[in-house]
């Protein structure tokens, strides 16, 4: 008799209203116990907010993990030029899909988030920075914002307070790079979304030369909770480095994929079990933990913590708990060249490795998998990406390198078996013509 | 301005269209602008406001944004040649972008790129069928992630969800889109042309009481919070009272 895998523990903490009726509006997020942490937080000394937010251990939801608590410390007490407060909404890792339904659906936990954050860092100026082909996203919070002005939860002297803030919801214009911090603020401030050199680093010097705090929208939205809940309670879920819930995103061959809040530390065997297994019984074959930026996995690594540590120490990276589920149909290398085609076509071109290397890559891996590669090629592009990763820029040069190097740690032997023809090709060649 | 004669090499060139941007436009560009604490953060949102208007950035909307926020032609057409929602041939009635990255692509997401394709007469990406702007006319495109992969294989038209879609509800789609129908969006608002759509991400909003309403709680988006629901599960009760630290002790 074979075991049945135990279910995820599912605990709902940003995604508790979602599947209200009219769950983005502003009645009902305020009979959803909306905006009493802003209540709250606007009476509490700055300093023990972010001290709250520090002891919490919140950790940075955007793929990276940085503590949020500590990141908001950095920024310089007096000096005389604004603060601001930045939110990266420019979902595009490819597989991560949680903050443009978290924006969708529960807009209003984003704006209380924001208020609260900024009002901690003394920031009288907030901007969302919304991937621009997120539209409707863009509508949700442009209509939170708006509602919350008219209730008073924004503008001047707030829940008299006589704290003001004003909060800007922008477009982005389809640049995968935006979604790094630094880029993100050259295509703010109205110029090419390339990577600034840091330091000095958005603390210092973020927007408009000015101290700011870029953080994601899961991380924002989590923070009213923690005023409302205390650092204790988020602690109680999650591991003792990752703590607190995450929205986990399933999706490829899996039969219910879908967005699922748990605690850090979960494995995919227990998300698997909860979203019914893999579909059609076809068995896993390869899942990213984060999005196409971190190293695959396998399902040797099905029962590893979900937890910035535990992913770590197994050879990749949590990133944005994007679970992509690939089943034994796919092909590595077809999959690894379209994560290639995908990164070539990103890459800001500033700098030379990522530049030049992601378009050697992709020739190279159309090469091989319309069946013309060679042996020779495999070591090239070990080298290639060798020299992108740990050399650029910034880190899309290394997310680029991040599908070869994994795929050839697991994979290679697939690879080999196209080159020299022991499996046909899997792209037929006329199929490349006008590809990207 | 350019012509084949007197293109230079490495230069972009845009379109010209001879536009003259109407009042109600230089109205808009000044309420954009106004958002911001330095007028340039407006540069975005300015040539989303100028495809709402031509369907893509001309030559005369590279002008009209350098000329609001006191920029060169060098410095707008430098940003408007960087990012992809910027197209400098003018778009059909519906800009239709089909994911074609490795998650989606493994799903259909290919087979559904080349059914669309064939159906437009072989066109490639970022091709029209049709007179672009008239009523029908398709510009297709090869979409990097949509992020809704919980959704996949997904296209969208004019930025609006169309959830996991196979080959043949695709070219349904495409169908009715030539026919001059306009069938709701899976999430997302009330479909309407790429031009309507280019003004709401440019931050002008002319019926957002509605739009807003347009509803969104997909199966896929609720599974975790439904699921939980049903089994009973919840996150830790929240204590009554919470105590915020001290400040730290300055040194």
């Amino acid at each position: 008799m074979t075991q049945i895998p135990q279910t995820a523990p599912l605990t709902p903490v940003l995604t508790r209203r979602w599947a209200s009726p009219r769950s983005w509006d502003l009645d009902t997020y305020r009979q959803l116990d909306g905006y009493q942490a802003a209540r709250t937080a606007l009476t509490v000394e700055p300093d023990r907010l972010i001290e709250l937010v520090k002891s919490s251990g919140l950790r940075g939801r955007g793929g990276a993990g940085f503590p949020t608590g500590l990141k908001w410390s950095f920024l310089p007490k007096g000096g005389g030029k604004p603060h601001y407060l930045v939110i990266n909404a420019d979902e595009g890792e490819p597989g991560t899909c949680k903050d443009i339904p978290l924006m969708m659906a529960d807009p209003h936990s984003l704006v209380e988030g924001c208020l609260i954050t900024s009002y901690a860092i003394r920031a009288p100026f907030c901007a969302i920075y919304i991937r621009g082909e997120a539209v409707h996203a863009i509508r949700r919070m442009a209509h939170a914002v708006r509602e919350a002005r008219a209730a008073g939860f924004l503008g001047r002297d707030i829940l008299g307070s006589g704290y003001d803030l004003e909060i800007v919801v922008h477009g982005g214009a389809g640049a995968y790079i935006c979604g790094e911090e630094t880029a993100l603020l050259d295509s703010l401030e109205g110029r090419r979304g390339q990577p600034r050199l840091k330091p000095p680093f958005p603390a210092v010097e973020g927007l408009y030369a000015s101290p700011t705090v870029v953080n994601n929208v899961e991380t924002i939205a989590s923070v009213p909770t923690i005023v409302m809940g205390g650092s204790d309670w988020f602690r109680s879920m999650g591991t003792e480095k990752s703590p607190g819930p995450k929205i986990y995103s399933l999706s490829g061959h899996v039969t219910r994929p879908g967005q699922y809040e748990a605690p850090m530390g979960t494995t995919l065997r227990q998300l698997l079990a909860s979203a019914g297994g893999m579909r059609d019984g076809i068995p896993l074959k390869f899942f990213t933990p984060g999005g196409s930026s971190t190293p695959i996995f396998t399902p040797e690594h099905l029962d590893v913590p979900l937890s910035f540590d535990d992913v770590a120490a197994a050879g990749s990276m949590l990133g944005t708990t994007a679970l992509m589920c690939f089943n034994q149909t796919v092909s590595v290398p077809w999959a690894v060249w379209k994560w290639l085609e995908f990164y070539k076509h990103e890459s800001c071109g500033k700098c030379t490795p990522c530049r030049e290397g992601t378009g050697w890559l992709v020739q190279i891996l159309r090469r091989i998998v319309t069946g013309s590669g060679s042996l020779e090629d495999l070591d090239t592009m070990a080298d290639a990406a060798g020299n992108i990763a740990g050399r650029s820029f910034c880190a899309l040069g290394d997310a680029a390198a991040t599908p070869i190097l994994s795929s050839f740690k697991y994979f290679r032997s697939e690879f080999e078996d196209l080159v020299t023809g022991r499996t046909p090709p899997v792209v037929d060649h006329r199929q490349l013509a006008g590809a990207h | 301005m350019s012509s084949e004669s007197n293109r230079r090499i490495g230069v972009p060139v845009f379109l010209d269209t001879g536009v003259v941007f109407d009042e109600l436009t230089h109205a808009r560009a000044a309420e954009i602008i106004a958002r911001y604490p330095m007028s340039r953060s407006a540069l975005l949102p300015l040539l989303h406001l100028v495809q709402s208007v031509e369907g893509c950035v001309s030559q005369q909307g590279i002008e009209f944004c350098a000329a609001r926020l006191g920029l060169t032609e060098a410095e707008v057409s430098a940003v408007a040649t960087f990012y992809t929602m910027y197209k400098r041939t003018p778009c059909g009635e519906h800009l239709v972008s089909v994911c074609t990255n490795a998650l989606c692509a493994a799903l259909g997401g290919d087979a559904i790129y080349a059914t669309l394709s064939r159906r437009l007469g072989g066109i490639g990406h970022e091709q029209t069928a049709g007179e672009p702007g008239t009523p029908g006319s398709i510009t297709l495109e090869h979409a990097e992630c949509l992020a809704a992969c919980d959704h996949a294989p997904v296209l969208t038209v004019n930025y609006e969800y169309y959830d996991n879609q196979t080959p043949d509800s695709a070219l349904d789609l495409l169908t009715a889109l030539q026919r001059g129908d306009k069938p709701h969006p899976t999430r997302g608002a009330p479909l309407t042309d790429f031009r309507a759509n280019e003004l709401e991400i440019a931050g002008i909003f002319t019926d957002l009481e509605q739009t807003v309403e347009a509803p969104t709680a997909s199966e896929p988006t609720l599974r975790g919070s439904v699921l939980a629901e049903r089994t009973g599960q919840r996150a830790p009760v929240m204590p009554d009272v919470v105590e915020f630290p001290p400040l730290p002790v300055k040194k």
